[in-house]
């Protein structure tokens, strides 16, 4: 059963599904990795997405990336007062490690529960022209289905990579996550760039979330499923590091795609995560980590 | 606080217990008495490791799980006994405590939260491809008669699980007040700190995990009998995970009698929710309570009134 | 954009029902009580078979209640949780003391509810669990989803009594499914059934329900050149599975089988004509074979409500089953006169009962004693129109005989086009 055929496509679908684990990674890559803010409710921001380009799609028709794109400044308003709410509570006093994350799971409940009283638990899905359509190249498949949100995963990690390394604000961000309180020497506010860094990691929520209903059906608790995978990217792929994160999010991609194909589907996850504990017992900082 | 109270108090405790399963004969309080007791199990349990060393947990689910998946393969292999069962299931999640210790050399804060996710996460993967306790469908267990003295055997299961929230309330106690929970407050505070002092931090770290494991897995124990049903996708519930984290931080996390007001705050309500409201609002409550509770009472409940009484002496 | 009710909302619906009936009945009414999910995985479902069931209490009521007592349904949300269900149903008998019990909607919430009617010797009527007898044996429990006697293996019947009919005869064939509780069993039927219809089963695998992308397994599958594809996935898989079916280009000579989400409208107008050439199993459709008294009456009145209280608009799956499931509970204490619980299961036992679904006898273990699970194939299917899911030949029955409303299109690939 080795044949050539199977292993060009389980590489092929690996790197697919790697582009858009990054996607719905890079969020946390920024806020947990850059911003030491453990958000565990990223995914769920991530479904809001979702649903956001599912109301607009059936109601108006648009293209749930267009929606995505839209959705890209709301989001990012919603990451300030977010963080603003965090950083008077929490951060100020010193507090946020543990009682963070307990807020961010109560975040978590609260816009599951919002979802559920507005759509339901039904499953949705959109409708797009590239859905259901697929490229042949040679013996090699590609679902556009798929094509589309890693590419977009992709632009995003190499937008984001930009962003960071060559605006103003973007380096002041990497410098805030290195040693803040040099940077309040300097006269910079660090709040005011940490607003700004967790506003844009929210805002790649509204992407990936038009990526996540593209690719299959979406209810309002999906976002669980995604939980470990987000954290398991952004911490294999090195605290922080944008390219490390879509270079994690390849390998897992690829890992689970050839567990499926060759040794049985139902493992595919186990050994993912098993690779994060193996990379965490052995080098914690990452595989790209600083 | 004198030493004699706590005891006191535990034995005050299973007499009431042991009473009620007399006079009571609503047999509904006995099922709600058992899961608000559980959750003080579960609570004290996480807050040995997560509050007082600031380790946090994310796996409550996994050792819970183990717990009632030992449980299960007794019963299915033996027919043993409830206590045998405890006994395995605690030891069974005090090993798994063991790894997880062992873990926290290398891995410090939220990795450490992550790696005890994935560790979870891996366990359930197990569980669903071993056909033995039936995989992913799980597997129907019987429970025994009656259990003399007690007039039915759920009266037998809120007895016992009475009686393990009281030894692991003692547990907590007896941690917090010696030489151990010093030692455990000093890594809390600052882990190189406590190294460089002489604190043996590695021995203290790992008796934490030890004995936190240990409960939950005595927790998740009785599981199988009370339920009836024991199936992958409640056994690992990330209920667990979120409401052991959930009711110390609510309770407050410093002291041993925290986790016990948070776990049976929090789980009255869940069940009381559950036979009055009846619908998405009841995950609404759990969510805005979390948020307001670490917003508004940041030291727990028990923080809060300590503050009240702080002010009202000065 | 619908709104959801609310608690408020629905408590009031009921509180007006009951009053609206207009007939002067006793004060003490016949309380039924059950635990249903209304939130969590299965809460779509739950929530449509509760609507039913306050439909069912409402005509009751109109006709002035059983043996003369009002009927008053008492019911909690089990949040699709069976740890939740011992504490809600003694909840149920012991403080709210009702009449009579039926369990909530799935295999895994009957599960820990049949040890506990046990206890007790209670009666009780399931909804859609699949062989939660098996282990038990207990003469007081029946089941209203029409599986059959030997639920795993009738599960899949009518798919591989449909494939052996067929010519060329497939040979071969692939079975899949999600790591969970319904797959399993369904899985484990299939495999059954292939090793009785001569089927070598060339691939058997399961998948984490969690997983994202199917093209890796649908390519392994179709590496193995399967004459027939056996699925059985819950609605997100299913969806992930027809996409990648279409985009690897897996043409089996039989593609579907018990993939959960295609009884629902919610996935049938999203995947349109990518449906076309599916066989799937079914409870009831609207073929010209099925329309027993009563239930088109029923599906009108129950569609008309659908939109407000947020649950799918067809309800051909579970509703028609969630009335009947109450109604055969009904009948029972009307022809007994009595609501003793032993008087009540040997009624059940003895007979062949009206209802809304046909005529329904349960056989010895509570189950369907003649199988009636339906195998459908989507036929004609175009574009994303709901309506279109409320005529007939869009799904035809194939199985069984007795209901057939069309034929086979053979092979798939034929019918796909």
């Amino acid at each position: 059963m080795l044949s050539l055929d199977l292993l060009l496509n389980a590489i092929v679908a690996g790197i697919l599904l790697g582009g858009f684990y990054a996607a719905v990674s890079l969020g946390i890559s920024v806020a947990f990795g850059l911003l030491d803010i453990v958000n565990i409710a990223h995914p769920v921001f991530v479904v809001l997405g979702s649903y956001i380009a599912y109301a607009l799609n059936s109601a108006l028709g648009l293209d749930p990336l267009l929606t995505g794109l839209l959705g890209v400044p709301v989001f990012f308003a919603l990451g300030v007062v977010v963080y603003r709410l965090y950083y008077a509570s929490f951060e100020k006093t010193g507090e946020e490690s543990l009682r963070g994350l307990v807020f961010f799971f109560g975040l978590l409940f609260i816009i599951e529960v919002a979802l559920l009283l507005v759509y339901g638990v039904d499953y949705r899905m959109v409708e797009a022209a590239y859905i259901g359509d697929s490229l042949h190249i040679g013996s090699v498949g590609i679902a556009l289905r798929l094509l589309v949100p890693c590419l977009v995963g992709i632009g995003m990690t190499v937008a984001l990579y930009l962003v960071l390394s060559r605006t103003f604000w973007g380096r002041a961000i990497m410098a805030v996550s290195q040693d803040s309180q040099a940077l309040r020497l300097m006269g910079a506010n660090p709040v005011r760039i940490k607003t700004i860094a967790f506003g844009l990691s929210i805002a790649t929520a509204s992407l990936a979330g038009a990526l996540l209903i593209v690719i299959g059906p979406v209810e309002p608790s999906i976002g669980r499923e995604y939980i470990g995978r987000v954290f398991a990217i952004a911490v294999l792929g090195g605290m922080g590091s944008i390219g490390g994160t879509l270079a994690a999010g390849l390998i897992l991609g690829v890992v689970e795609t050839f567990t499926a194909t060759y040794y049985g589907p139902s493992w595919a996850l186990a050994v993912s995560f098993g690779i994060l504990l193996v990379v965490l017992a052995v080098r914690p900082a990452g595989l790209f980590g600083r | 606080m004198k030493k004699g109270l706590p005891l006191l108090i535990a034995v005050g405790v299973l007499l009431a217990a042991l009473v009620a399963t007399r006079l009571v004969g609503n047999r509904y309080l006995y099922f709600a008495g058992y899961v608000i007791f559980q959750y003080v199990v579960l609570a004290t349990a996480w807050n040995i490791l997560g509050g007082y060393t600031g380790y946090v947990n994310f796996g409550t689910a996994g050792f819970f799980a183990l717990g009632a998946y030992t449980a299960t393969v007794l019963i299915l292999a033996f027919k043993a006994p409830l206590p045998v069962q405890i006994v395995a299931g605690g030891l069974v999640s005090a090993v798994l405590g063991l790894g997880i210790g062992y873990l926290t050399l290398r891995l410090r804060g939220v990795f450490f939260s992550i790696a005890t996710l994935a560790l979870a996460l891996v366990l359930q993967t197990f569980v669903m491809n071993w056909e033995y306790v039936g995989g992913a469908k799980g597997v129907s267990i019987i429970r025994p008669a009656a259990f003399p003295p007690f007039a039915s055997y759920v009266e037998f299961l809120f007895f016992v699980m009475a009686a393990l929230a009281v030894v692991s309330a003692m547990a907590a106690w007896w941690i917090e007040n010696s030489w151990v929970g010093r030692g455990l407050a000093a890594i809390r505070d600052n882990e190189e700190a406590a190294e460089c002092m002489g604190v043996p931090t590695l021995r203290l770290k790992l008796l934490a995990t030890v004995v936190s494991g240990c409960f939950m897995g005595v927790a998740g124990a009785p599981f199988p009998y009370y339920v009836t049903l024991v199936e992958p996708v409640s056994a690992f519930s990330l209920d667990y995970a979120v409401n052991s984290l959930a009711m110390p931080m609510i309770g407050g996390t410093t002291t041993w009698i925290g986790p016990i007001v948070g776990a049976i705050l929090l789980s009255t309500a869940q069940q009381v929710a559950t036979v009055t409201i009846s619908s998405e609002l009841n995950l609404l409550i759990v969510g805005i309570v979390l948020v307001a509770f670490v917003l508004l009472a940041p030291q727990g409940i028990v923080g809060l009134v300590q503050r009240l009484a702080g002010r009202r002496r000065a | 954009m619908r709104k959801r009710p609310t608690f408020v909302a629905v408590v009031s619906a009921v509180i007006i029902a009951l009053i609206g009936t207009g007939v002067a009945v006793p004060a003490e009414p016949i309380k039924l009580g059950f635990g249903m999910a209304l939130t969590g995985a299965l809460a779509g479902n739950g929530k449509a078979a509760l609507l039913s069931m306050q439909m069912w209490a409402e005509d009751v009521n109109k006709k002035g209640g059983l043996l003369g007592r009002r009927v008053e349904l008492v019911y909690y949300d089990d949040q699709t949780k069976p740890a939740t269900i011992p504490a809600i149903y003694t909840k149920l008998l012991d403080v709210d003391k009702v009449d009579l019990i039926v369990s909530g909607y799935g295999t895994n919430v009957i599960a820990p509810l049949i040890p506990l009617a046990m206890e007790r010797n209670l009666t009780v009527v399931g909804l859609f669990g699949m062989a939660n007898n098996e282990k038990f044996n207990y003469g007081r429990y029946f089941q209203i989803m029409p599986v059959g006697p030997n639920p795993p293996v009738d599960w899949s019947r009518g798919f591989f009594e449909v494939a052996s009919k067929q010519s060329p005869k497939p040979a071969t064939i692939a079975i899949v499914g999600a790591d969970a509780e319904y797959p399993h069993n369904a899985m484990a039927g299939a495999r059954k059934n292939a090793e009785q219809y001569g089927l070598k089963v060339v691939y058997d695998n399961k998948y984490p329900p969690s997983t994202v992308d199917f093209t890796p397994i649908v390519r392994a599958i179709k590496a193995t050149n399967p004459d027939v594809v056996y699925v059985a996935s819950y609605p997100p898989d299913t969806a992930g599975m027809i996409f990648a079916a279409h985009e690897v280009g897996l043409a089996p000579k039989m593609f579907g089988g018990g993939m959960v989400g295609l009884q629902f409208a919610a996935l049938q107008t999203k995947l349109g004509a990518k449906l076309n050439g599916v066989v799937n199993y079914e409870t009831w459709v609207p073929e010209p074979t099925l329309s027993f008294p009563g239930i088109n009456d029923f599906l009108k009145r129950y569609q008309a409500q659908a939109a407000k209280a947020g649950v799918d608009p067809l309800g051909y799956y579970i509703a028609p089953f969630a009335y009947a499931y109450a109604q055969v509970l009904g009948l029972a204490v009307e022809g007994t006169k009595s609501l003793d619980q032993k008087k009540i299961a040997d009624y059940l036992h003895g007979r062949e009962m009206d209802t809304i679904v046909g005529k329904v006898k349960f056989g010895p273990n509570g189950e369907w004693a003649k199988p009636r699970m339906l195998h459908v194939q989507f036929q004609n299917i175009e574009g994303n129109d709901l309506e279109q899911f409320k005529r007939p030949g869009k799904r035809v029955v194939l199985y069984p005989e007795e209901w057939k409303s069309g034929t086979l299109i053979y092979p798939y690939a034929k019918a796909r086009k």
